[in-house]
């Protein structure tokens, strides 16, 4: 077998491959870099401070430091920690979401493999990596860490549902290229080029504003981001599962940490904001020159990005039982009532604009149950006053 | 093969949590153990004496003038206050009629201090709820402005010893109105701030609201004072209750809540910072030439035998100063009655059957200064 890889006729498949992996992991750590210094640059004026300025021009060299400084740093592991699960789990982090690049298209064509089934190949992937936060938790031999672990198993499978329950609605009614023999119109596909392809005039935000939302919020629970970063909470388990982490796995964790971030951003903007292909597709047929998709690419990435910086920026954390219950008791029910919809639009072929309404009525019911949660909690039942009793010291 | 199902039911043991001495949100260095079952504290035992320093006894071995500077290590984030607690008990003992234009001074800056503590205060409750940073640098940036200018009066950022017993130890600066109105202006904005961060904050109202609730009842019987009681609904302010300094000339109300939770007292707080500036703004009216201190004041301070219990209204509460004099320029016997050690005393009612989440903020809602609970 052979492929062609950058205008190289009869390259090896096997060769190839090992090729663009390589070539997205340096990308993927020198942007992930990037993203470091970006956030604390970001947050930095967010709360009137300036960041790095002191390593290299304006601060950037500041995460090659903290890189050569972790990578310089002991490899510690505490005496009673379970060896095996405690030395795998950066592994079981790092090694998914790197996976999850291959189906990610950048601009068209470039991408590691184009895969019929690309987004369901994303999610299950990103998802094994809930395995290795609870190993973290589990192998440190260390109670906030294994809080935290408990804490990250429970988020991170509440969330999945919504995430993907989100992305399916979006597949489901995604117009393809209708087949030139029967002239059919056909509809559904999990192809990110063919959802990216199909959004060159509207982009899905249109039609779906509430799967969007459900979307950001689960995204930043997937992501362990404020609000929702419970699983590595500062204040209160002290860094989580990674407690006991030093040097380089600890960086793993890290590294794996922006990279995910990345790879969520990319797939919002290609699934919601149309990819490399809206708004060019409003102006003539063919897409853009390379570096234009880029550019388009890039800023839609970076807007979801910021948004996620922003939010860390200006909110508090929530308590897991709010966590919980948000996701259970708003964001599953809505989602599932939105793939309802989309079906029946899917089935009938009523005019798409059906989609649009329910979606916005989707996001005003997502409201008013928050603000009503909110404003009018349920009394919690009275804390215990009776003082006897003794924590062992 | 059968089954054995009576098997089935294990045994499950809580697990005990040691929170601190070495952990970002205990506020220095205080420990306690959690016993928790699964995310639900179901016991809490505190410990403190991580910061113990002897201060009392030390003060016990040096003269009137010299404790001043022990009182501002007590109480770091107030030492106007504490400082005020200590000359003004030297004063009860000695008979020393303060001047009116030192009492004004002294309002002032305890007034500014107990802006710049709540401010302190707020920067952190916010880290402990979770937001990263932001309103940490908010309250720092306030507080900053304020401590700049104690270093202009003083000469020292924390550790003032500025106040002395019958006054204080020099003039302010001549721009001394101006520049408290200046600072002023800014805590207004510092305020509002926070208002638009947290106080209308959705998830900051989900986690703050009917937490760490404790009834008026318990709180008295906790002894507990400061915004912490007043936020029980409690209208417990020294400044009105046993009027010391000017405050009886002065117009203000007793800022209460009465849900007792983790918001009330965020709230009760935030609202005595705009109390206090317009407090400050009526004390600036008031404020004549004049002396600062009594004319006839000996260089070496001697007591006469007594005992007086003087107590103020610190940031945190009831700042006590209990002082035997034997005669001589020593006290006998100090004892500083801290507000932080009574209000900790109920952080185990507070929250046992709430989620460790909210210990923390709890914890944190109390705002108390290790060095104060421990001396």
């Amino acid at each position: 077998m052979s492929t062609e890889i950058f205008g190289f006729d009869g390259v090896n498949v096997w060769v190839d491959g090992l090729v663009r992996v390589l070539l997205i992991v340096g990308f993927m750590t020198v942007v992930v870099m990037g993203l470091i210094y970006g956030e604390r640059k970001i947050l930095a004026r967010f709360q009137q401070r300036l960041g790095p300025t002191r390593t290299g021009p304006v601060g950037l060299l500041q995460s090659v430091a903290d890189a050569l400084k972790l990578v310089g740093k002991e490899d510690l592991r505490p005496r009673n920690a379970d060896a095996w699960t405690f030395e795998l789990a950066p592994y079981l982090v790092f090694v998914p979401v790197f996976l999850g690049f291959v189906i990610v298209p950048f601009v068209l064509d470039w991408q590691v493999r184009i895969l019929e089934l690309g987004l369901l190949y994303f999610v299950a992937v990103t998802g094994i990596n809930i395995v290795g936060w609870i190993m973290a938790g589990w192998g440190s031999d260390n109670r906030y860490a294994m809080i935290g672990g408990m804490r990250a198993a429970a988020q991170g499978i509440s969330y999945e549902l919504p995430l993907v329950l989100s992305l399916l609605a979006v597949a489901m009614v995604v117009e393809v290229p209708s087949d030139s023999a029967t002239g059919e119109s056909l509809r559904g596909s999990l192809n990110l080029n063919e959802i990216i392809a199909a959004q060159a005039e509207i982009p899905n935000l249109v039609w779906q504003p509430l799967v969007l939302i459900v979307f950001f919020i689960a995204a930043l629970a997937e992501l362990n981001r404020t609000p929702f970063d419970i699983p590595v909470g500062e204040s209160e388990v002290v860094g989580g599962p990674f407690v006991e982490y030093s040097g380089i796995r600890w960086s793993m964790f890290f590294l794996a940490e922006y990279a995910a971030l990345l790879i969520m951003s990319l797939i919002f903007a290609a699934v919601f904001l149309g990819g490399w292909a809206w708004p060019a597709g409003l102006f003539q047929d063919d897409p853009w020159p390379r570096w234009a998709q880029a550019l388009l690419v890039t800023g839609k990435a970076g807007l979801f990005i910021f948004m996620v910086f922003w939010v860390r920026a200006s909110v508090p954390r929530l308590r897991i039982d709010q966590l919980m219950s948000f996701t259970w008791k708003i964001l599953l029910p809505l989602m599932f009532a939105q793939v309802l919809i989309n079906g029946l639009v899917l089935v009938y072929d009523w005019p798409e604009i059906v989609l649009t309404v329910t979606g916005l009525v989707g996001v005003l019911v997502l409201v008013m149950a928050v603000d009503r949660a909110v404003r009018h909690p349920r009394p919690r039942p009275a804390p215990a006053t009776q003082l006897e009793g003794e924590a062992a010291s | 093969m059968v089954v054995d199902t009576s098997a089935t039911e294990f045994e499950t043991q809580d697990l005990l949590l040691n929170v601190g001495p070495q952990h970002p949100s205990t506020h220095g260095v205080f420990r306690m153990v959690l016993e928790i079952d699964g995310e639900v504290v179901k016991d809490l035992v505190p410990y403190i004496g991580y910061l113990h320093r002897g201060a009392e006894k030390l003060c016990e071995n040096n003269d009137f003038r010299q404790g001043i500077g022990y009182m501002d290590r007590t109480e770091y984030l107030a030492a106007h206050n504490a400082e005020l607690s200590y000359v003004m008990a030297v004063e009860a003992l000695a008979e020393i009629e303060v001047p009116e234009r030192a009492q004004w001074i002294r309002m002032i800056l305890c007034e500014l201090n107990r802006i710049s503590s709540h401010f302190m205060f707020l920067g952190a409750f916010g880290v402990d709820v979770g937001v990263f940073g932001t309103p940490f640098i908010y309250g720092w940036r306030e507080r900053e402005r304020i401590i700049d200018l104690f270093e202009e009066i003083s000469g020292d950022r924390m550790m003032f010893a500025y106040f002395r017993a019958g006054g204080l130890a020099w003039e302010v600066p001549l721009n001394f109105p101006e520049r408290v109105r200046e600072v002023l202006e800014s805590a207004r904005q510092g305020v509002k701030d926070f208002d638009g961060l947290l106080t209308q904050n959705e998830i900051f109202i989900a986690r703050t609201k009917n937490v760490g609730v404790i009834t008026a009842d318990d709180a008295i019987e906790m002894g507990m004072s400061g915004p912490t009681i007043r936020a029980s609904g409690v209208p417990l302010d020294l400044r009105k209750t046993e009027p010391y300094l000017q405050y009886d000339q002065i117009e203000f109300e007793t800022i209460t809540a009465d849900g007792g939770d983790v918001f009330d007292r965020y709230l009760v707080r935030l609202q005595e910072i705009s109390q206090s500036i317009d407090l400050i703004e009526q004390c600036l009216e008031r404020l004549e030439d004049g002396p600062i201190m009594p004319e006839k004041m000996p260089r070496m301070l001697r007591l006469p035998e007594g005992e007086v219990y003087i107590r103020t209204e610190a940031p945190r509460g009831e700042y006590g100063i209990y002082m035997v004099s034997k005669g001589g320029n020593k006290p006998h016997r100090l004892k500083v009655r801290s507000a932080c050690l009574s209000n900790l005393q109920a952080l185990k009612q507070m929250c046992v059957g709430q989620y460790v989440a909210d210990a923390i903020i709890v914890l944190g809602s109390i705002d108390i200064v290790l060095s104060e609970v421990d001396r």
